[in-house]
């Protein structure tokens, strides 16, 4: 009960994109094709759950022995980038389509604030290591949920007449924040 | 008498190595501002906004990274390999990171407390990694430092301004004084504000780039 809780807390009640603004980025960046937002979704699934993994174990097994706690961000971030170079050279000889899907994407997660975010917040929160798989994976989901319904939305929003200095960027940012709201409404649910 | 003629003509091209500097250093500001026109580092933009306090204080923060970070990758750009170019810098970005992350902690707890998670998270804001990228390891180290500064005092203004809008809207105060009397709208403090009040800012700094170009 408590891993499902973690899920609908993270996916709705403090959605990461919408209510913590981490990954705007990607949000604002590849959201303009809801094909383009699946393939990232894909992309951040994968490599934040390995990700808040791999540096829940560094973290708890070397640098809080080593008494080296402020070497956290360094260490974070070093292992996210390696880690996804990683996860590309082994996606591109197991899975050459998947490689395919989500290829391009993979690079542009290295500056993704949403794999750090959650692998800081993750430490932070004083979670076990499977609570913070979770943790990862209901992130991931949230952000996919934020990404492709605001890309879907996009789409719609080529078609009707915007007024001319609202076109583009600022009217995205007005859409986000008219879902920011109805996503409000799930505040106080967990 | 001969000495006069290249210490004239020596006048001349220090003015106009200044006037470059200038522009190098003012187009951070309006017409290359990362928040309002480049879109980028939104994650602090909106993230730490809730008042004018926490915006200025994000700003100078990421100023200081900017700068010496561009000062570390224009010194050190021979020596670095092309290929892991991209995870030094990120090494550098993040040391500087962490100087700021303690250095806060020490002196303005009370700062650190309320930009929380979005210190660490500098390390990954674009606009650090993209200076040292498109910038710094292209040039030389003095105008390293000035594009740094431009940049991240275009950042830290946008941010200032964003944090006194919403403040203003949402408890009526300007960097903690209080200005009217009253709720004010608290939308604007909460996360859905942080989109709206953006997108109209957005909208706001094109209008003022278009009259004045």
């Amino acid at each position: 009960m408590q891993y499902i809780l973690i899920i609908i807390a993270a996916v709705f009640v403090s959605n990461i994109v919408l209510n913590q603004f981490l990954g705007i980025c990607p949000f604002i960046g590849v959201s303009s094709k809801v094909e383009t937002a699946i393939g990232m979704t894909g992309a951040v699934t994968f490599v934040m759950v390995i990700a808040t993994l791999v540096t829940y174990l560094i973290y708890y097994s070397v640098l809080v022995p080593l008494d080296i706690v402020y070497m956290r961000t360094i260490t974070f971030i070093l292992v996210i980038a390696s880690l996804v170079q990683l996860v590309e050279i082994i996606l591109k000889k197991i899975s050459p389509p998947l490689y395919q899907a989500l290829g391009i994407f993979l690079p542009l997660i290295t500056t993704n604030c949403a794999v750090l975010g959650v692998a800081v917040l993750a430490v932070q929160k004083d979670f076990s290591l499977l609570e913070s798989v979770f943790y990862a994976t209901g992130n991931a989901l949230g952000f996919g949920l934020a990404l492709i319904t605001f890309s879907g939305i996009r789409e719609q929003l080529d078609l009707l007449n915007v007024p001319k200095r609202l076109k583009g960027v600022p009217i995205a940012f007005i859409v986000a924040g008219l879902m920011a709201l109805a996503f409000m409404g799930f505040a106080g649910m967990v | 008498m001969q000495l006069l003629v290249p210490t004239k003509h020596l006048w001349k091209v220090k003015k106009k190595i200044d006037m470059n500097q200038w522009k190098n250093f003012s187009k951070g500001l309006l017409k290359e501002n990362a928040v309002f026109v480049l879109i980028l580092g939104m994650c602090p933009t909106l993230g730490v906004t809730t008042s004018a306090t926490n915006g200025l204080g994000m700003g100078l923060a990421t100023t200081f990274v900017l700068i010496m970070s561009n000062l570390v990758v224009s010194l050190v750009k021979n020596l670095i390999p092309d290929k892991v170019r991209i995870p030094a810098f990120i090494v550098i970005i993040a040391a500087f990171v962490t100087v700021v992350e303690l250095v806060m902690k020490g002196y303005v707890p009370a700062l650190f407390d309320a930009l929380g998670l979005f210190i660490p998270l500098i390390v990954v804001n674009c606009v650090v990694l993209g200076r040292a990228e498109a910038f710094a390891s292209k040039n030389t180290v003095w105008s390293s430092i000035v594009d740094g500064a431009g940049m991240g005092i275009g950042f830290t203004m946008a941010l200032t301004i964003l944090g006194a809008v919403r403040e203003l809207l949402g408890s009526g105060a300007f960097f903690g004084m209080k200005l009217i009397s009253g709720d004010g709208l608290l939308l604007f403090i909460l996360p859905p504000g942080a989109f709206l009040a953006l997108g109209y800012l957005i909208v706001l700094a094109n209008m003022i780039k278009e009259k004045t170009s």
